[in-house]
Order: structure tokens, then C-alpha cells, then sequence
């Protein structure tokens, strides 16, 4: 608990009646509301910048990260750029689709609306029912990018809003721990499937091609600007991987999401009775840490990039599913079903 | 503040107002106005159409963006709306709100007394006040509640009282609502929409506060918590996102400051009633249920209900948690049972009512069955299980042919029915695609009982938007206006 923050804990005063459900539905605001920026940002910069060798956007490596693989082709086998489009913007059946998400916000967003501020929840509230009236003839007026900015711009609203206003007791705390284990999962995906689309062979790296695309995976990431203000430093795979990975400055990197969401387990640990319930999860979490400050991005690339992600996503997922284990376990026999939100 | 489009000689907004021959609140009392409401009129005749009309739209966006929207369910979705809110307030002086409050405090004590009586000793059965058949045979008599000591006697906690008055002022008390009477959220949203949208009509004015009506509800749903508690923890069940009221049911747990849980939240250890939180289970000793009797228990009632909390009524009947209102307080907001209401407040109290009722035949009864058919085109015929307006029938609004169908639904089932004459409402100026016109309006305020009863200064004014309508309700047309108190 080396970087446990000591103002956060000073702050939480004795509110440890949060119900089960608030938590569930504080962490998987936080979640959906991180996964539809990236998504924007995923498809903006796709259409400006992630060019295939026929200069069209390469639509394919959305799929890719997200895992659609499947689900898309069953969707659109023909795979037009427009079905690419509607099946991540539009298309409810698609529940990674913005508009799937947007719901899964709202409905998150209404049931924890006695504990969220009121200027959160207006901007929610109208966030979600632009986003839940979109179509088609949107993107086409309005275009891609004009589109997705502002998709982008209500999600950092909500962002600055909750920030600013939302009281500090679990609710945020567990508010948190959803945004730090989705940007940690998010920035895995994008290195692992666009490391793999972009060097396909040994032989490319270091071609004009390859460094508009590197840039591209900063973009994507919102890291571009922030990479370049790194000196001395040369846009080679690893240290583009190394920056994603271990940079400790960057928001959105993995090892600044992975230290946060520790500390906010170690102010949660600090409340009484839920030291237990953590332990599991903080342990996870060390352990996935260690990893990472033990060797290089060379190191990583070279022991199996892939094979490095794919761990670190099971270990987030696993480290979710111990959360829900935690804090709110299914109800006992009398109970009755109920749905429960996945990855 | 006039809009862009408004010319600098437009006329004021009451300039083409058609004075009405009932009683007009604002415009027409019969008597000189008050010098306190006199003012507001002065400042609201300088408003132009435009204007008025602007803020009107201003007001209906910000109550989209802030989500105060109730939902309207079809067969096949569900609609969120808006409750029209007209920004003309409904104006009361002190004198008359000193005097419903009293009215108020009566009746309520009165219906405290009344179902402590018939679930226990049943003295005003026996001494034959009411007859015993319309009591212990009514669909809302809860038979898990004889004997059963709820906390300080209290059976009704939230009351909500709804209030007309008549061509020559006099109010009236319509009907009762001892169950779970919703509509306070909007009394208190309203206010703040006044204060945002006509500063300078509010600006100065002495008006009494609407704000400490979540404090003061959490103090008496403290009041009423199990003796044995010390430090009570109170919450409000709601059936959940979905629900009609939700929003209603967000505000009151935000103002209270308590968890709003759903049924899946609470569970029942030990006939004792917890909630599940992050630290495990922890004990609730208050709930201010928004879920019918009904469906509050799948083990004591409707066992389909995926909305309650198994073992809850049990919980309950042994003391170890209080539920706000009591069960089975249906009975005395019942619509026949409304038609005894003046006596049953002289036999507990011994006082004359201060408020009046609306003279009510029972249909049940041969004389009050015989005197509604022969003046059926007279009379408003109403259900009396029924909520929300639906299912009765206004004689002098109705067609012959209606009249005829009705008749014979009357006939079928007349215990079902009370009947009583058109009452000519009040109205009020209101703002309508023409402009300014009257509108009839009713009043609910709402009365908070725990240790002893308060009445929140003002409650939910309900105007009838169409021309000539007596319905109020929201689900068939109704808007809302502020209700301003004024303190002198």
C-alpha cells in the first residue's frame, strides 16, 4: 500500500451503508461511460488515420479489438464501410455498438440516480438520449468525426462534472475502480490487435508506412502529443509499446490505471469489514504490477506481446468478477433472477 | 425580460382574459383581492403573451434536461413526459392556508383513529356509525393487521388531502389518499422552477418555504421507527427504475437522504428486515414504501409480486420494522367510506369537521342507488376502488347514449359506485394556445405524521388543460402550477 493516498481515505466519512447494487451500477457507469470515448476515438481516428494498402480506413482492426469477429459477420457479411459504421454506432443488437452502450449508461445512470449529483445526472440524461435517437442519416449529415468529437466531448462532460461534483464516499470509489480497470483493459486491447495488423513481418518496421501508423496507435489513445514530449525518444514499436504500457505519467496508460485502482482499493480496504473482501483483488493487482515493472517493453514484445495482453485481460476480468463477488453477491435462494452486465 | 418578437405595446397577459361566471382565484373572488395577491397580479398583468410564452418553453426544456418526467406506459412502449407546468402561480392567502391546515390536521388525526378502531376494539362498527359490511368486507381491509400496534397509532404517515372549491369559494375535501399519495416531488420542483424562470414575480414576495419537506418526513418516519432503535435506519422502497413515479421516489430518498432500495435489496434474516450493502447486511428499522400493499410481500399476498420483500409483512406484524403508510390504511381513503367521513371525525373527535365534503350518495344504499338514477345527467357517477379519473362519468358532460351505457354498468354492480352532484371547481388563469384562460384546478396538500402532524405549506395545484375539463389527473391531461403560501 507504498502509494495508498492518504487524502482519500482522510475524506470518507462512516457511509458504509452503500447498497450492493449503487456499487454495481457506480463501477459500470464508469466502465460504459470510458468505453464509448474510446470507441469514438477508436472510430475517428480510424477514418482519418489507420489506412490499409488501398488507402481506405481500415474498419476491420475495430472489430479486431473489440472481438466482434464473430458477431459482425453473422450481422453484415457483406461488410460494406456503412455496416462497419452502423453495427459501432447505431446498431442495438450490437451491444458494444455506442448506441448499446448508451443505454446500458442511461439504465445505470437512472438506478443510481439518488446518489449521483443532479448536474451529473442532466447531462446523462441528455447524453444518452441524444446518442439513443442517432441514425444513419446522422453520421451522414453531420459526418464521422464531427460525429464522434462530440461523443467524446459529453463523455469528458461527464467526466469533469463528476469530478466536480459528485461526494466522495464508496459510490466513488467504486465509480473509480471501473474507469481505471476499463482503461486498463482498453489500452491491452488496442496495443495487442493493432501490434498484430501492423507488423505483420520484421522486415516493415521502420518504413514511412509504419510510423503514420504507429502515430495512429498514440492517436487512438489519445497519446500522441504527450509520446512527443518524451525525450530523447525515437517512435520505435517498443517504445510506443513501452509507453502504453509502463508510462507513469500518461492517464490512460496501464501501469498509472493498474496504480490507481490499487490505491482505491487500499482506500477501501481502510473501511471497516471490507478489508476482507478486498484482499483478493489487491493481490491480483500486485501481482499484475510486478509484472510489469519486472521487465521491458523489448522484453515483453519479445517473450510474446499477445500472450502478454491476453494475461492481463484475464487477470482485469478476473479481477471484476472478484469485485462482484465481493460486494454484491447474488442473493440468496429466495431471490429472485436477475440480469447480470458482462465484459 | 420581453422576447425579441414581442412589439413594445403588446397588452398584458390577463388583457384579453375571459372572467369566468365561477370562482376565479386570481381574477374574480367576489370581493375585493387581497392586498397580498393584489401585487402578485399587478406584476403578472405587465408579462406579454410572448413572453410568458417563451419562459413557458424555457421551463418545459429544463424539466426534459433535469429529467423530472413521469412515464406513460402503452402496450408497446413506454413514454417519459413531462407533467405541463403552467407558471402562473395558484395563489393562497394566509388566512385560508392556516385554515386548510387545521382542516387538514383533523381529518388526519381522525383517519389515524378510525383505523387504529377497526383493527382493534371496532367501537364505530358497534355503536353502528358505518356500517360494519362496508369495513371488514372492503377489498382494502388488511386482515394481517387486526391487533397489530403500529408505533405512536399511527397508520398514515404521508397523507395527501385533495381540495376544490365551489362557485362561492368554500373548500371542499374531494377525496382522500391514505395509501402511498404521490405528487409532492412536484410541489418543491415546481417552486424551483418559479425561482429560476419568474425571478422578478417571486422577487421580494413573502411566500411561505416548501424546502424542509424531506427533513421533516425523514424526522417522523424517525418518529415511528421501532422503539427499541436508537439511531433508525430509514429507506425508501421503490418498485424501481421503471416505475411510473421513479423520479418521484429518486427526489424523496435525495431529499431525505436515505437509500433508495428495490425489493431485491432487502432481504428478511430472523423476522428482522436488512439491506444488502458492500459491508454485508445491515438492519432497516423505517420503510417509506412506494409499492401497493399488494405486491409488498410474495409469502402474505400477491405471491407472483417480484417487486417485495418475502417475510416483510411478518417482519412487520412483530414490530421489528415500520412501514410507512400502514398496511390496509385503503380502507379509509376508500370512496364510500369518504361519505362517513364527517361523522367518523365527530365520533372520535367530537368536533365538527372543518373542512366540508362533497355530499355523497352511496350507491350501495337503496335510497342513494334510487336518487343517482334519477339524476344520473345530473350527477359525477365515480368507482369507488378506483384512482386517476378513470371510469367515472360527468352527467351533464355526457351524451345520451353514454348516460344509457352507464346506467347499466351502474346497474350490474351498484355497491361500486358513489355518485355526487358537479361541483362548479374554482379556476385559475392559465396560459393555453389562445392565451391566458381559466382553467379548474384542485389542490392536494400533503400532511407528514410522526410524532405529531405537519402540513407542507401549499401542495400540488392540478390544473384540467382542456377548456371546460374537470380532470385533473395526469394521465389524462393534467398540469401543474406552483402553489404559493403567502406569510401575510
Amino acid at each position: 500500500m507504498s502509494r495508498f493516498n492518504p487524502h482519500m481515505a482522510g475524506m470518507l466519512p462512516d457511509l458504509n451503508t452503500l447498497l450492493s447494487r449503487y456499487a454495481e451500477n457506480m463501477m459500470w457507469l464508469a466502465r460504459y461511460m470510458e468505453r464509448i470515448e474510446n470507441l469514438a476515438r477508436v472510430l475517428e481516428v480510424t477514418e482519418a488515420f489507420v489506412r490499409g494498402a488501398d488507402g481506405r480506413p481500415v474498419w476491420e482492426s475495430i472489430v479486431q479489438i473489440n472481438s466482434d469477429e464473430e458477431r459482425f459477420r453473422a450481422l453484415y457479411p457483406a461488410a460494406s464501410e456503412e455496416d462497419y459504421l452502423r453495427f459501432y454506432v447505431t446498431d442495438c443488437a450490437n451491444p458494444s455498438s455506442i448506441k448499446a452502450m448508451a443505454q446500458c449508461v442511461r439504465e445505470n445512470a437512472r438506478s443510481a440516480r439518488p446518489l449521483i449529483s443532479t448536474e451529473m445526472w442532466m447531462q446523462l440524461n441528455v447524453f444518452t438520449r441524444w446518442v439513443l435517437d442517432l441514425d444513419m442519416s446522422d453520421i451522414r449529415r453531420t459526418g464521422l468525426s464531427a460525429l464522434c468529437n462530440r461523443i467524446k466531448q459529453d463523455c469528458q462532460s461527464h467526466a469533469g462534472i463528476t469530478e466536480g461534483t459528485l461526494y466522495r464516499d464508496q459510490a466513488w470509489l467504486f465509480y473509480l475502480l471501473g474507469r481505471h480497470l476499463e482503461r486498463s483493459d482498453q489500452i491491452t486491447r488496442l496495443i495487442d490487435t493493432r501490434y498484430h495488423t501492423l507488423l505483420p513481418d520484421a522486415s516493415e518496421v521502420g518504413s514511412e508506412i509504419d510510423m503514420t501508423q504507429w502515430a495512429s496507435v498514440l492517436r487512438s489513445a489519445a497519446a500522441y502529443h504527450a509520446f512527443r514530449r518524451l525525450k530523447p525518444v525515437t517512435t520505435t514499436p517498443a517504445n510506443v509499446v513501452g509507453f502504453l504500457l509502463k508510462n507513469e505519467g500518461f492517464p490512460r496508460s496501464l501501469a498509472l490505471n493498474l496504480r490507481h485502482a490499487d490505491s482505491v482499493l487500499g482506500a477501501l480496504s481502510t473501511h471497516y469489514n471490507l478489508r476482507r473482501q478486498c484482499s483478493d483483488v489487491q493481490e491480483r493487482l500486485s501481482e499484475l504490477r510486478a509484472m510489469l515493472e519486472d521487465q521491458t517493453a523489448e522484453e515483453i514484445i519479445i517473450r510474446g506481446l499477445h500472450e502478454c495482453m491476453h494475461w492481463i485481460q484475464e487477470q482485469i476480468e478476473a479481477c471484476q468478477n472478484s469485485l462482484a463477488a465481493a460486494y454484491w453477491p447474488p442473493a440468496e435462494p429466495v431471490a429472485l433472477s436477475r440480469q447480470s452486465q458482462s465484459q | 425580460m420581453a422576447s425579441d418578437n414581442s412589439s413594445p405595446h403588446e397588452a398584458g397577459i390577463f388583457s384579453t382574459y375571459d372572467k369566468p361566471s365561477y370562482y376565479c382565484e386570481l381574477m374574480n373572488r367576489g370581493a375585493a383581492l387581497p392586498e397580498a395577491l393584489q401585487q402578485v397580479q399587478d406584476r403578472l398583468s405587465h408579462l406579454t403573451l410572448s413572453d410568458l410564452r417563451e419562459r413557458t418553453d424555457n421551463a418545459e426544456n429544463l424539466l426534459w434536461r433535469l429529467g423530472i418526467t413521469f412515464t406513460v406506459y402503452t402496450e408497446r412502449e413506454a413514454i417519459d413526459r413531462i407533467l405541463p407546468f403552467d407558471l402562473i402561480p395558484r395563489l393562497l392567502t394566509a388566512e385560508e392556508w392556516s385554515f386548510i391546515e387545521r382542516g387538514v390536521q383533523q381529518r388526519v388525526k381522525a383517519i389515524n383513529l378510525f383505523l387504529w378502531d377497526i383493527y382493534h376494539d371496532r367501537r364505530i362498527l358497534d355503536d353502528g356509525i358505518i356500517p360494519a359490511d362496508l369495513v371488514l368486507n372492503n377489498a382494502n381491509y388488511c386482515k394481517a393487521m387486526i391487533g397489530v400496534d403500529v408505533p405512536g397509532g399511527v397508520y398514515v404517515h404521508i397523507n395527501g388531502t385533495d381540495l376544490i372549491r365551489d362557485r362561492s369559494g368554500r373548500f371542499l375535501v374531494l377525496e382522500d389518499n391514505a395509501r402511498t399519495p404521490s405528487g409532492v416531488s412536484y410541489v418543491i420542483e415546481n417552486r424551483h422552477m418559479m425561482l429560476r424562470l419568474m425571478p422578478d414575480l417571486a422577487s421580494g414576495m413573502a411566500l411561505r418555504s416548501v424546502e424542509d419537506y424531506g427533513v421533516r418526513l425523514h424526522k417522523a418516519l424517525c418518529d415511528v421507527a421501532p422503539a427499541s432503535v436508537a439511531d433508525p435506519q430509514v429507506v425508501l422502497l421503490s418498485p424501481g427504475i421503471y416505475n411510473s413515479a421513479y423520479f418521484e421516489h429518486v427526489f424523496l430518498a435525495r431529499e431525505m437522504g436515505v437509500p433508495l432500495v428495490e425489493g431485491r435489496d432487502l432481504v428478511v434474516k430472523d423476522h428482522h428486515v436488512f439491506m444488502r450493502t458492500v459491508a454485508g447486511l445491515r438492519p432497516v428499522h423505517s420503510i417509506y414504501r412506494r409499492i401497493d400493499d399488494a405486491f409488498l410481500d410474495p409469502l402474505a399476498f400477491n405471491p407472483k409480486s417480484l417487486l417485495g420483500v418475502p417475510g416483510l409483512v411478518d417482519a412487520y406484524c412483530r414490530g421489528n420494522v415500520t412501514l410507512a403508510n400502514a398496511l390496509g390504511t385503503g380502507v379509509a381513503d376508500d370512496k364510500a367510506v369518504y361519505a362517513y367521513m364527517p361523522r367518523i371525525i365527530r365520533y372520535y373527535l367530537g368536533e365538527d369537521p372543518i373542512l366540508d365534503s362533497v355530499e355523497t350518495h352511496i350507491c350501495a344504499e337503496p335510497e342513494g342507488l334510487a336518487y343517482t338514477l334519477a339524476n344520473l345527467a345530473n350527477l359525477v357517477v365515480k368507482p369507488v376502488g378506483d384512482s386517476g379519473g378513470y371510469g367515472l362519468i360527468i352527467g351533464p358532460h355526457a351524451s345520451a347514449e353514454e348516460l344509457e351505457t352507464f346506467r347499466e354498468k351502474l346497474l350490474e354492480n351498484p355497491s361500486n359506485y358513489i355518485s355526487q352532484p358537479v361541483i362548479d371547481l374554482s379556476v385559475v388563469p392559465t396560459l393555453c394556445p389562445a392565451g391566458v384562460e381559466a382553467r379548474h384546478v384542485d389542490l392536494r396538500p400533503f400532511a407528514v405524521t410522526g410524532k405529531s402532524t405537519w402540513v407542507l405549506p401549499g401542495g400540488l395545484s392540478r390544473v384540467a388543460l382542456r377548456k371546460g375539463s374537470l380532470v385533473v389527473n395526469s394521465s389524462q391531461g393534467g398540469g401543474s402550477k406552483d402553489t404559493w403560501v403567502m406569510s401575510k
